[in-house]
């Protein structure tokens, strides 16, 4: 038989049925939006790692300015060791907030937080969240760059997006009826975002001494917010490549077998 | 295996053919193992739950003669606070009169050498058949020997939490715990 | 060595004789997959049997495992699955290979039904074995569609939602059958609760039926590329170790790249939307079922009669169990069949169409292209078939596969 013509076959029919997954991928692309700023992230593609320093100011980013609102729930302060962060620094970071708890008598107290503890929530719960910010609460972050369309590019669009109102043309005022109280972001479907700017050039002062310039900030929260959505993503790659390695091998060593089995067949 | 149900010489060259067939069996029980591993990996204890195998306890709040129970491990740990007589009382026993010898200077040891005979901490499971022996709470029977008495099959315990009557084999276990001050002591 | 089919075959290990003589598990192997005399001259295609049961083996033992972790309350759902991907050791890994392994199992049913498609392997004799196919085929996507609501992100809730009351449209019952499949008043709780309990379930009612599918392959054998039956051992080779080792390569080469996408693009298929917890409150801007069911979620929309939309969606699949019937033509191979062998493609174009309509909201010129592909979609089963099948003529067909194979080695 032809093995030519059957692999032939068999590609196009791979194919067809790729291209009806990546359909399903593609599908909610915004007509009228601009397209996301393109950032070189540290963990982009196979061998992507994160680059730990620029995480770490992202979670100072992250602590100083973004958690008065969102919250991070699905982390423990336990996991900053990941980021680099010894065990005595994650235990003085946890130690630095009250959490709620029940003391043996099972009266509800607060503790110092251990690195066993969930992040603390800036709200008690989503209700609290959203009356105290104008009815919507802010979500929480923990999967937010899986949880977007354009995933880091697109948290790293809203965070640098922001056009004040006397920057606008008249026509964008006129077509997305913007007033002077409203947020207006290049990136945000239907450009009114309830949140106001939140990074500005020196919004923080980096312990690290690096520059603290509203790009700056902004991809170093993102690493963080990356990393917290996928804090296994360098296990990930590392067992990728060698299990594809792995199978190409035992694929070429079918193959032999198959054509040795086969030899007296063709 | 394949081999047997073949005819000789039906496969081009079959030396070259069976070498093929034992290195893609080879690799393939490899492959097979390596799969394996993550599905037996899974089971073992997550992060979150081995982020809570060790605790901080404060025992400032414990007055001499007083024990309390704290949950370690989803088990409970009796730490004592014992008085001057328990202390002599448990040092003063003969080994030879114990069904599982040990010191009590042994059993008040932290992980950091220290001796602390005031500070007795045992994990509070009968060695028996794994019940919560009685004798933490002020009310409650702490048996012939002054330690603690199982409901379950009266087994009885000293004031060094060793076994001294009764059907279980072994003294109480001690987990291995830290004083990191004089008053906090980390268990696990 | 295919002659040896049929013969009872001796085993000299003690141990196997003699549970063989109470329990013939070991003839039935030698017999099955060993001597099983197979068309010699299969195609890659034929590969998709053996790469969908691997992809079930591995559904199921990844699902299992999971289900050890997984909190099937909507409090937890989606924290507990967070928690599987973040802390049990290796969560990350065994739940992105059962995401990710839901797509690859469609993907290899899809080419496996197109493989019966385009080489007639539902005709006589083995209808009941595509029958039984069709049923898989179903299992399988109400299954999917169980496991997709169980991470109780914002997709799975609207997900469940949208499909549910899909039976409303039923009339007179329909509002009542939909409370009843909730167990309440929306999706909710006990959705999820009965929900996980039948997705574990069903797999192995697939694990039965797919049994059901091989006995009645394995009663008059596989079909082959050039659709004639085999003639003699000449036709034949015995499945062990040609087959074995030919579908093991195809395995393989199927799973790189299905790790492919489980190590480094494991959320490609997926939607974002759930990772964002569910919220009965809010809806999605644009609900999209996972990419295969697009065509069916297509076909729904584009009838603009909610009941007409249903109907014509189950329909679709319900066409396939008759399809042994409505084709008409004497030739199973469309190797030999020069006219409707474009049509088959054209079906596969069709569907992709779909596809692409169901990806998109019905509207511009996304509406009349799903009206047009759900119409030929019907017309293909429903009057092409059973018309080409009469007028078309096929072209002559080799006396035996034996033939055909040395002839195409010699030319």
């Amino acid at each position: 038989m032809s093995i030519k013509l059957s692999t032939q076959r068999l590609i196009l029919a791979g194919a067809a049925a790729l291209a009806l997954s990546v359909v399903g991928t593609v599908a909610t692309a915004a007509e009228d939006m601009p397209a996301l700023p393109q950032h070189d992230w540290s963990f982009k593609g196979p061998f992507g790692t994160y680059d730990r320093a620029a995480a770490q100011r992202g979670f100072q980013v992250y602590k100083e300015v973004c958690s008065a609102c969102h919250s991070l729930d699905l982390l423990y302060y336990r996991n900053l060791t990941e980021l680099g962060l010894t065990e005595d620094q994650v235990k003085a970071i946890a130690a630095d907030v009250q959490v709620p708890d029940i003391n043996d008598d099972g009266q509800p107290i607060e503790r110092p937080g251990r690195p066993s503890d969930h992040f603390k929530k800036p709200f008690p719960n989503e209700a609290a969240a959203a009356a105290a910010n104008g009815g919507k609460a802010p979500p929480d972050l923990s999967v937010i760059v899986k949880a977007r369309e354009g995933g880091p590019n697109y948290v790293y669009g809203i965070l640098t997006g922001y056009v004040p109102y006397d920057k606008l043309t008249p026509e964008q005022i006129k077509e997305f009826n913007v007033s002077k109280d409203d947020n207006f972001n290049l990136y945000f479907l239907g450009h009114r975002i309830a949140m106001p700017q939140p990074l500005d050039d020196n919004k923080v002062t980096y312990v690290d001494g690096t520059k603290a310039t509203l790009p700056q900030e902004a991809s170093d929260v993102v690493t963080f917010l990356a990393w917290a959505s996928e804090p296994h993503l360098e296990a990930r790659n590392r067992t990728g490549v060698r299990v594809i390695l792995f199978l190409l091998v035992m694929a070429g060593l079918m193959y032999a077998t198959k054509r040795a089995i086969w030899a007296d067949k063709h | 295996m394949a081999s047997s149900s073949i005819p000789a010489g039906a496969h081009g060259d079959p030396t070259r053919r069976d070498f093929l067939m034992v290195a893609t069996g080879a690799m393939g029980a490899v492959g097979a193992i390596a799969v394996a591993w993550p599905f037996i990996n899974n089971l073992n204890p997550a992060a979150d739950t081995l982020a809570l195998s060790s605790i901080e306890v404060d025992v400032k709040a414990i007055a001499v003669g007083q024990a309390i129970t704290v949950k370690w491990r989803g088990k409970p740990v009796f730490i004592r606070h014992r008085t001057k007589e328990e202390i002599t009382e448990a040092e003063d026993v003969k080994l030879s009169e114990l069904p599982d010898p040990e010191t009590d200077n042994a059993r008040v040891t932290d992980l950091a050498k220290k001796v602390r005979p005031e500070w007795l901490i045992v994990v509070g499971v009968c060695t028996h058949l794994g019940c919560v022996p009685l004798g933490n709470k002020p009310g409650d029977p702490r048996g012939e020997y002054g330690g603690w008495f199982c409901p379950c099959h009266g087994s009885q315990y000293d004031t060094s939490g060793r076994i001294r009557k009764g059907p279980a084999p072994k003294n109480l276990a001690v987990p291995g715990y830290l004083f990191t001050t004089d008053t906090l002591v980390r268990i696990g | 060595m295919a002659s040896s089919h049929g013969a009872p075959p001796v085993f000299n290990n003690k141990v196997i004789a003699w549970i063989d003589h109470r329990l013939p598990i070991f003839s039935y192997i030698e017999k099955e997959y060993h001597t099983f005399p197979t068309p010699r001259n299969f195609n890659y295609f034929w590969n998709f049997g053996a790469i969908a049961t691997v992809m079930l083996v591995l559904m199921i033992a990844t699902g299992v495992v999971l289900a050890t972790n997984y909190q099937p309350n909507a409090e937890l759902a989606f924290a507990s699955v967070e928690r599987i991907m973040r802390d049990v050791p290796s969560g990350w890994l065994i739940r992105y290979l059962h995401m990710n392994g839901a797509s690859f199992f469609f993907i290899a049913v899809y080419i496996h039904i197109f493989r019966g498609l385009y080489y007639g392997s539902y005709k006589a004799p083995r209808e009941l074995l595509w029958m039984l196919g069709v049923v898989i085929l179903l299992l399988m996507m109400a299954t999917a569609f169980m496991g997709y609501v169980l991470p109780w992100g914002q997709m799975s809730f609207w997900g469940a939602t949208v499909i549910t009351n899909l039976f409303s449209a039923i009339p007179v019952v329909g509002d009542s059958i939909v409370t009843w499949l909730w167990g309440g008043f929306a999706v909710d709780n006990p959705t999820l609760n009965r929900f996980f309990a039948l997705h574990y379930l069903l797999p192995f009612i697939i694990v039965a039926v797919v049994a059901l599918h091989v006995v009645a392959l394995h009663v008059h054998g596989s079909n082959n590329p050039l659709g004639i039956d085999p003639k003699g051992p000449q036709d034949t080779v015995p499945f062990h170790p040609y087959y074995t080792m030919k579908d093991g390569f195809g395995v393989v080469c199927f799973l790189i790249v299905y790790a492919a996408f489980v190590f480094f693009m494991p959320n490609s298929l997926g939607d974002v939307a759930n990772y964002i917890p569910a919220n009965p409150m809010v809806t999605p801007n644009e609900i999209v079922p996972e990419w295969y069911f697009l065509p069916f979620y297509a076909i729904l929309r584009a009838i603009p009669d909610k009941l007409g939309g249903v109907l014509c969606m189950f329909g679709a699949i319900a066409v396939l169990f008759v399809l042994p019937w409505l084709d008409t033509s004497r030739v199973r191979s469309c190797s030999f069949r020069p006219i409707y062998k474009w049509f088959v493609l054209l079906l596969v174009a069709d569907v992709i169409v779909l596809g692409i309509c169901g990806a998109h909201p019905p509207e511009g010129w996304y509406v009349p292209a799903a009206r047009l592909a759900t119409v030929y979609y019907f017309f293909h089963f429903l009057i092409l078939l059973p018309v080409l099948g009469k007028i078309e003529r096929p072209l002559p067909l080799p006396s035996s596969i034996a033939e055909a194979v040395l002839k195409k080695k010699a030319g």
